[in-house]
Parts: structure tokens; sequence; C-alpha cells
């Protein structure tokens, strides 16, 4: 990957963190670790491998994306608002009682959000949908989906999966938000769904392990997931909960709580420290 | 003696979707392994590029039918009663009530009808369930005719329908030049004693109840109340203040269904007696459809029995 684009990429991922912190700080609630572990990835997505428009949101031929794991609304609402798709000043009004911006992705209230999640193990149906009627339409959109370690629990998923792999939706994306952490503990203690990619092979699936964080290897799966045709693409993502505020990484209690002033003032510093050291 | 038609709803279900796809594009059916016995066979038949089976997994058959609907598609999708609105409740809460998505559920094989397959697969509770759902269309068709109607206008509606059909032939009571309107009920017979207002196959057996209850000089209304929510507020008033009593006869439990509706709007507007026939809050069991209906008292006799309580009531307070 070219060196600049790297940096614009990792400055956006930057500030969709922020982002995160701001929102799910004035909220006072919220879902900050899942949030801050898919930033990376939702930057390659809105500023390299979708075609969407936040000046068309609604334009059929958009590529889509479902996210899944519907908590992580933060981190998609801040990508959403870098990208124009509604004013950055809104993130601070997050989960309000007088805020389009709900606790989980509404497809009707907010501008860019495809599909209505929140209740775990649905949203990849929906995508599965989607990328079905592309299919069907002789449509060239692509779909993807974020999904989270802890959802795979959801029989759903395997449903979905299973009907995917059986269809060849080579035009579906799911990325693993795999870092491994959900509310009760880590995924191992709780209800192991690994191996994860050795299940969504069995599924059918074409399967592609990365590091969460690396533009590049991202760049790399979703160039793999396009190279196969008649499969879908499950991308494992080895991921940081929490990632990029340090007191929150790999700490399962900052799975659904909001920071404080002083935790807010110290997420930020240490944010705007990362991205003065990336635009310098 | 003219001879009476007999034809399960399902049955115009599934013809009614193949008129359907002949008409629209939009328009893809989906199926959780049950096409042979929800007819969905039928559009499969003729339109196999448009019929989707999803395997033995309705809440997964859900989802995917949102996101057909969300790129543009009206679609249908179809299992039993049971598995539709109860296995798959939150799924056609979230997915497609939370969504407003253009999905219409067609879900056969409700209630007691079901028959030998028993209390497994005797959903009772559909109505109650689906009523709870913001902007859900419930609609409850009497006979074959009623059912394509709801059909056509289910796929003219823009938002999630509940359509409920039964596996058990049933009498032809109306005929082609039957109008159907969402949110409308229709009086099929005048009176001034008492209003029966069924729906879906008891239409029948209150038409039936009314002759005893002539017989026995007791004047009673029938009223037809296919679209069970929208519910028709204003005839259901309009009852209330003709007839001063009302009984309700639905194929599903006492609790939460058609009587439910009724009652709360006649507590909320011109309260008067109201009785329900329905499953009394107890789960089926295995027989014959026709035996299995009398035995829990969904058929013509009981609807007498209580219209007779229900004018006690007016007559001399409960």
């Amino acid at each position: 990957m070219d060196g600049t684009l790297k940096k614009d990429l990792q400055i956006f991922a930057c500030k969709t963190r922020m982002g995160v912190v701001e929102g799910v700080y004035r909220a006072k609630a919220g879902h900050p670790g899942g949030s801050l572990s898919i930033c990376d990835v939702l930057s390659y997505l809105y500023n390299v491998e979708m075609h969407v428009d936040p000046h068309d949101p609604k334009a059929p031929d958009r590529d889509r994306l479902v996210l899944s794991k519907g908590h992580a609304a933060p981190a998609l609402y801040a990508a959403l608002a870098l990208k124009g798709f509604f004013p950055k000043e809104d993130l601070k009004t997050l989960r309000k009682t007088d805020s389009y911006l709900q606790g989980h992705p509404n497809m009707h209230k907010i501008p860019g959000v495809d599909m209505s999640t929140g209740s775990l193990g649905q949203g990849i149906s929906a995508a599965v949908g989607m990328a079905l009627a592309a299919k069907l339409d002789g449509a060239n959109y692509r779909v993807y989906a974020i999904l989270g370690d802890g959802e795979l629990e959801e029989g759903q998923v395997w449903e979905a999966a299973m009907f995917a792999g059986n269809r060849g939706l080579d035009n579906l994306v799911a990325f693993i938000d795999n870092n491994n952490l959900q509310i009760d503990g880590s995924v191992d203690e709780v209800n192991s769904p690994n191996p994860i990619p050795e299940k969504f092979a069995a599924f059918g699936w074409n399967t592609v392990e990365i590091d969460g964080h690396d533009l590049d290897a991202i760049e790399r799966a979703l160039t793999l997931a396009k190279a196969c045709k008649g499969k879908p693409t499950a991308v494992v993502m080895k991921t940081v909960k929490g990632k990029g505020v340090s007191y929150m990484e790999n700490a399962v209690n900052w799975h659904g709580v909001a920071p404080n002033d002083e935790q807010y003032a110290l997420a930020m510093d240490e944010l705007q420290a990362a991205l003065a050291k990336l635009e310098a | 003696m003219a001879e009476v038609i007999k034809c399960a709803t399902r049955e115009a279900y599934g013809k009614t979707l193949v008129e359907l796809g002949e008409k629209d594009d939009r328009v893809l059916v989906l199926d959780a392994d049950l096409a042979a016995a929800t007819k969905t066979g039928m559009f499969k038949k003729a339109f196999p590029e448009r019929f989707i089976d999803v395997g033995i997994a309705e809440g997964n058959l859900m989802g995917i039918a949102a996101g057909l609907a969300s790129t543009g598609h009206i679609v249908f999708a179809s299992s039993f009663a049971m598995f539709a609105a109860g296995r798959a409740f939150e799924q056609v809460r979230n997915s497609i009530g939370y969504t407003h998505l253009n999905v219409k559920i067609g879900a056969t094989h409700a209630g007691i009808s079901v028959g030998e397959d028993g209390a497994s697969h005797q959903c009772c509770e559909d109505i109650a369930l689906m009523r709870t759902i913001p902007g859900m269309v419930i609609l409850n068709p009497a006979d074959d005719i009623e059912a394509r109607a709801c059909v056509l206008a289910a796929a003219a509606h823009e938002g999630p329908v509940y359509m409920r059909f039964g596996r058990l032939a049933v009498p032809r009571i109306f005929d082609e030049s039957y109008r159907f309107e969402i949110g409308k009920g229709n009086v099929l017979r005048d009176g001034k004693d008492v209003t029966i207002i069924a729906t879906g196959l008891m239409v029948g057996e209150a038409l039936a109840a009314a002759e005893t209850l002539h017989s026995e000089g007791i004047c009673a209304r029938v009223v037809n109340m296919p679209s069970i929510k929208p519910i028709d507020r204003d005839l259901i008033v309009d009852c209330a203040k003709a007839t001063g009593a009302i009984v309700t006869a639905e194929e599903h439990t006492v609790l939460g269904g058609l009587g439910g509706a009724v009652a709360e709007v006649v507590c909320e507007t011109v309260p008067v007696p109201v009785l329900r026939v329905g499953v009394e809050d107890v789960f089926g069991r295995s027989g014959p459809a026709v035996e299995l209906l009398h035995v829990y008292g969904l058929d013509a006799a009981h609807i007498a029995e209580k219209a007779k309580q229900a004018v006690a009531f007016k007559k001399n307070g409960i």
C-alpha cells in the first residue's frame, strides 16, 4: 500500500476512535471496547473498498455494510460522519432522547446505515439476503458484514453461513472481529467459537486470517476475497478490544461502559498524541 | 341445494403467489423446507428462479427476507405459523418489524385445525405475538376468496404483513364480487340483539350460529373481521352501540387475539359485555381437525351458547 494512503487511512481510523470516545463519553453509555477494535477495517472499507456516496446514501447500486455486531455503532457513526454522511458535531448526541443516532444502528434514521441491527446474529442473515438480491438482479454491488467473535455463539450465524456457502455468494465478505472478549469473559471461557476459520471453511467459505489493525493485511484479504469465485469470504481479524486507548485495551470491563471525565481526558490525550504523530 | 365449494386458504395463497409472480417481477418467495405444505411449491414450479428455499432455519428465513426486501423486492416468507411467528418472533420483530421492510409473512397451518400433528404444531399464539409489533398488519382470511384478496392487498401494502392461513379445507363464504380492504371488517348478516365478530374459519361457524339463534328468537349480527391489525374500530363501536353485546370467535387462544383486540376497543369506547370463543389457554392435541374444533369449542354450538349468555348479561347484568 502506498505510504501516503496508509497514513491517511491511519489518520481516519484514529479520528474514528476519537469519535467513539467522544460519543460514548457524552452518552454516558455505549460500547467502546468493540467499537475501537473495528476502526481500522472501517477506515479501509469507507475510504478504499466501498462504493458509497454520502450525498446519495440509498443509491441502489451502492455497496452495503451490515454491522451485525450492532453495539459497535459508535465506530460506524464516527466513520460515516467523517465521510460526510452527517455532521461530525452530531456524534455528541449519541444515544440522546432526541437524537437520530440510536444506541444501535437504525437504517431509516441514520444516513449511510444499510440495516438496522443490534440483536446479535441477525445482521449476517440480512447481509446474505442483500448479496443474494445482487445475484438475482445481476447487480454488481458487494456486501460486507462485521460480526463479533462472541456473536458466533448465535446459531443464526451458522444458518446464514450454511446458506451463503451453499449459494456460493462470492459478493459477500464477513469480517469477524476476533478480539477474544465478550461481556462475561474471554470467548474461550464463555463458550468458545474457535477454531473460527475452520468452521467457516466447513460451511463452504473462503477464509483469511489477518491482523485486523494492519491496513496492508486488510487490503490483501479483500483482494483475495474478490479473486475468489463461487465462495463467500470470511476475514478473521485478530484484534485488540479497546485498541488505541491504553487502559481499555484487552480489558473485558470496557465492553459496555462509558469513560468518566478523567478517563475521557486521558483517552483523548492518547488519541490526540497518536494523531499528531501521524500528521507530523 | 348448491354444492358448497371447499378450499384451504393455504391453497389460495399458493395460487395467488403465482398470479402475483406473473404481474410483478419484484416478487420473491421464500420457504423453509415446507413448500409442499405451505403451497409455495406452486410458485416454485412457475418461477423457480424467484423461489428460494433456505432450509429448516426460520430465523435465517426472516433475516434473508429482510435483506432481500431492503433492495426493493417484495418478499413472501413462508412457514408454519408456529415457526414463522413463534420460533422466529424476535427476527420478525427486529429484522422486519423494526425496519418496516416489505416482507409478507405467509404463515400456514395456524390453529388447532392442524389436526393430527398435535400441540407442538398447533399455533394458537401467533395473532397475539404479531399484534405487539408496531406497524405489523395481520390478516386472517375466512375462505379462499378472501385469502386471495388478502395476498393481493398485502403485496400492494408498503411494509410488513402477517397472513394467517389454515391447513383445513373450509367452505367458501364469499363470491368473486367480494371487496377486501386492510383495516376493514364487514357485516355479513344484520341483527339487533348481539354481534358475533369472527375471523378465519370461525366466520362460517358464526353464520351457522346466527341461524340457530334466529330459530330461538335471538337476532344476531355477524361481522367478518379479517384484518386483526389494524382493526376496524368504527365497526366495533357501531356493533357495541347497535347490539349492546358482543361475542368474538377465533381459532386462537382467547388471550391477546381477536377477542383481546375487540375487548380493548369496546372497553375504551362503549363498554358492553364481550365474551370470547377461542382456545381456552390450553395446548392442543392430536386428532382429526374437525373433531378437535368441536373438542375445543370452536364451533357454531359454542358460539350460540356464548351469544345467549351475552344477551342475558346485557339484560340482567353480569
